[in-house]
């Protein structure tokens, strides 16, 4: 992406990434050249200075946890364990359970992987393996187009377009053929978990399709001439010469689309329909983690009403850190060993 | 990277050879395959579709110089809210580029060790942090201090937010630089902060530009951690400490409401955020194109 700037550099052809042995070793030796000791304080400033910046980001994520644990020791301290499996929620009597929002944010998560990831996985396919050349870095763009647009106009497209055609077709037309499968019941709102699943389906398809293109690359073009000279067709060369050795890293990609979707906030709460109940419905409205922090955070009354909040912020915040680690893990088994390249 | 042209020439050849079946698979998998990128491009260009066509005709002179009107009375505008994003992103910028770009020279020039991996993993850690929790963190950190809602949280939110970002894609495009144009400076008797500011990072300006720039670009659309830091607010604000209108969070407010009115400015103000972020970036990257880059001396 920002190679072009690099063109003077590149000249000299690729370079090793640099050691700091090599640059010390030749500060040691400019040094008589100039007048050591400002010099030297200068550098010894200059170190601090970005070793403090560096230290910045690890105080950020220490302050992060230590506000949400010390803010959820109130609600922590009056429910225990059990506030992850209490479906009750009554800042009334201040009795509170996060069951109904965990449950919320997992099946609206798991829905729109379900529906992403087949689409995420056909993108890169046909990006990286057929696509014509001149139109490759075209739909590249394009598909990592959808990642830019503000999870705030995707709720608002939701709204006065997507929910309009769940409600009067599409809706209609599942609970008439599948409603023996007890999923597609009830009255067709358009609001609901369905269709807080299709819109973060469309915000996390480029990312998966953004991994799934990097760790198809990152195999050896050896590995599909091949399978090709064993007489494959070009889908068998991609499915047992790609796609089988890029698994791991595929998978790495769908879980870190899988902690996108997980703390998406906004777009969801715009047509989940908020309402804190759990039906096997998908026509049903339903709540998430982050959709009730943001509905309620503001205006809640109260010490123990606000730490319960923060403590699903908590819980989703451990949810959201462990997926990307897992996802993290996986790619990097597949692209270890790749130079450095822009993720974005 | 040439698997297309040498594929096609393969089939041609074998084709005869093969079953019926495989071809068949074979062609149901590419069609499977280029229909799946006409499935992704269908809701992208319905979104960018409906968002000229419903807010262009919303976007006036009115619209771009007035506040919001009383529940009822049509007209109005968003002024407000454009001008309060404007304001955050300013503080989330002052605060988050340095600081970001500091940790990025520090990984790329220092952080060949079991600090640097750390931080390396922490970064990568703090940038899949729901934006929910940001808010959160952002609201005890300034709002409880401070007693009320204020553009400094909203700001200091979205600073948190584009750290990472920044840090990761500085030390990317600093290890590009090849560690010869490093060893020139220091053959020239030049010391290795010095290296580092003029040459190093300068060499990089395009590509770190580029990572602020589309740090920028996501933080400013990002409404849930201004929610309850920045909070919004009907009339003009430029105090820091006061509560403030942004333009993410006035198209939330607007696209809930129950009012035909409301709806049609929440799309113009869609329109004109979209707008606001491909214009940041476009300028942004003009001017490194110009300025900086050009001599790299």
């Amino acid at each position: 992406m920002a190679n072009h700037a690099l063109g003077a550099p590149r000249l000299t052809g690729p370079q090793p990434v640099p050691k700091s042995e090599v640059a010390s070793g030749a500060k040691t030796q400019a040094e008589p050249l100039v007048k050591a000791g400002s010099s030297l304080v200068a550098d010894r400033v200059f170190f601090l200075a970005m070793l403090g910046c560096g230290l910045c980001v690890l105080a950020l994520v220490a302050l992060i946890v230590y506000e949400l644990v010390t803010k959820s020791g109130l609600s922590w301290h009056a429910f225990g364990w059990k506030f992850f499996f209490r479906s009750e929620w009554d800042p009334v009597s201040e009795q509170f359970g996060a069951w109904p929002f965990v449950y919320g944010t997992v099946v609206s998560s798991i829905l729109a992987l379900i529906l992403a990831v087949p689409l995420a996985i056909g993108v890169a396919v046909f990006i990286t393996e057929m696509s014509p050349r001149w139109l490759r870095g075209t739909l590249a763009f394009t598909t990592e187009l959808l990642a830019a647009i503000p999870s705030v106009i995707y709720g608002l497209w939701a709204i006065f377009v997507l929910v309009p055609l769940l409600r009067q077709y599409v809706e209609p037309f599942l609970a008439r053929y599948f409603g023996w499968t007890g999923l597609f019941e009830g009255a067709p709102y358009g609001i609901g978990m369905l269709a807080a699943g299709i819109i973060l389906a469309i915000m996390v398809v480029p990312i998966v399709s953004a991994i799934t293109r990097e760790v198809m690359t990152a195999v050896p073009q050896q590995q599909r001439e091949a399978v090709l000279a064993l007489g494959a067709t070009r889908w068998e060369m991609i499915r047992t010469g790609v796609l089988r050795n890029a698994r791991a890293g595929i998978l790495g990609g769908v879980i870190l689309g899988l902690g996108r979707a997980l703390g998406e906030t906004m777009a969801v709460t715009m047509v989940i329909g908020n309402r804190a109940e759990i039906a096997r419905s998908l026509f049903a409205p339903g709540y998430t983690m982050a959709s009730v922090i943001a509905n309620e955070f503001s205006e809640a009354t109260g010490d123990v009403y606000l730490s319960a909040l923060v403590e699903v912020g908590l819980a989703l915040f451990l949810l959201t850190i462990i997926v990307n680690i897992l996802a993290q893990l996986l790619v990097w088994t597949v692209t270890r060993g790749m130079p450095a390249r822009s993720h974005v | 990277m040439s698997s297309g042209a040498t594929t096609a020439t393969m089939d041609s050849t074998l084709l005869p050879s093969l079953s019926l079946r495989r071809r068949l698979t074979n062609f149901l998998a590419t069609c499977a395959a280029a229909g799946s990128v006409i499935l992704v491009l269908v809701p992208l260009g319905a979104v960018f579709g409906y968002l000229v066509y419903r807010g262009l005709g919303s976007i006036n002179w009115a619209f771009l110089t007035q506040t919001p009107k009383p529940v009822g009375e049509a007209g109005g505008g968003m002024a407000n809210a454009i001008a309060g994003s404007a304001l955050i992103l300013l503080i989330a910028s002052t605060v988050g580029v340095p600081v970001g770009i500091g940790a990025g020279i520090y990984l790329a020039e220092y952080g060949r060790n079991r600090l640097g991996n750390l931080i390396r993993f922490t970064s990568d850690v703090l940038n899949g942090v729901p934006s929910i929790i940001i808010g959160i963190v952002a609201y005890g950190l300034v709002v409880l201090t401070q007693g009320h809602f204020s553009a400094l949280a909203g700001g200091v939110a979205l600073a948190i937010m584009m750290i990472p970002t920044i840090t990761r894609a500085t030390e990317e495009m600093l290890l590009l630089v090849p560690t010869a144009v490093r060893e020139a400076a220091y053959g020239l008797g030049v010391s290795r902060w010095r290296t580092t500011l003029s040459i190093t990072l300068r060499t990089a300006t395009s590509g770190v530009i580029t990572g602020v720039m589309l740090a920028f670009a996501r933080v400013a659309g990002e409404t849930a951690p201004l929610l309850f830091t920045a909070f919004g607010n009907q009339f003009w604000n430029w105090k820091l400490n006061q509560p403030t209108a942004a333009l993410p969070l006035q198209i939330y407010t607007y696209a809930i409401s129950p009012f035909d009115e409301w709806h049609r400015q929440a799309w113009a103000g869609a329109l004109i955020l979209i707008i606001l972020i491909v214009v940041a970036v476009s300028a942004v990257r003009i001017a490194a194109g110009r300025g900086m880059l050009k001599g790299g001396n």
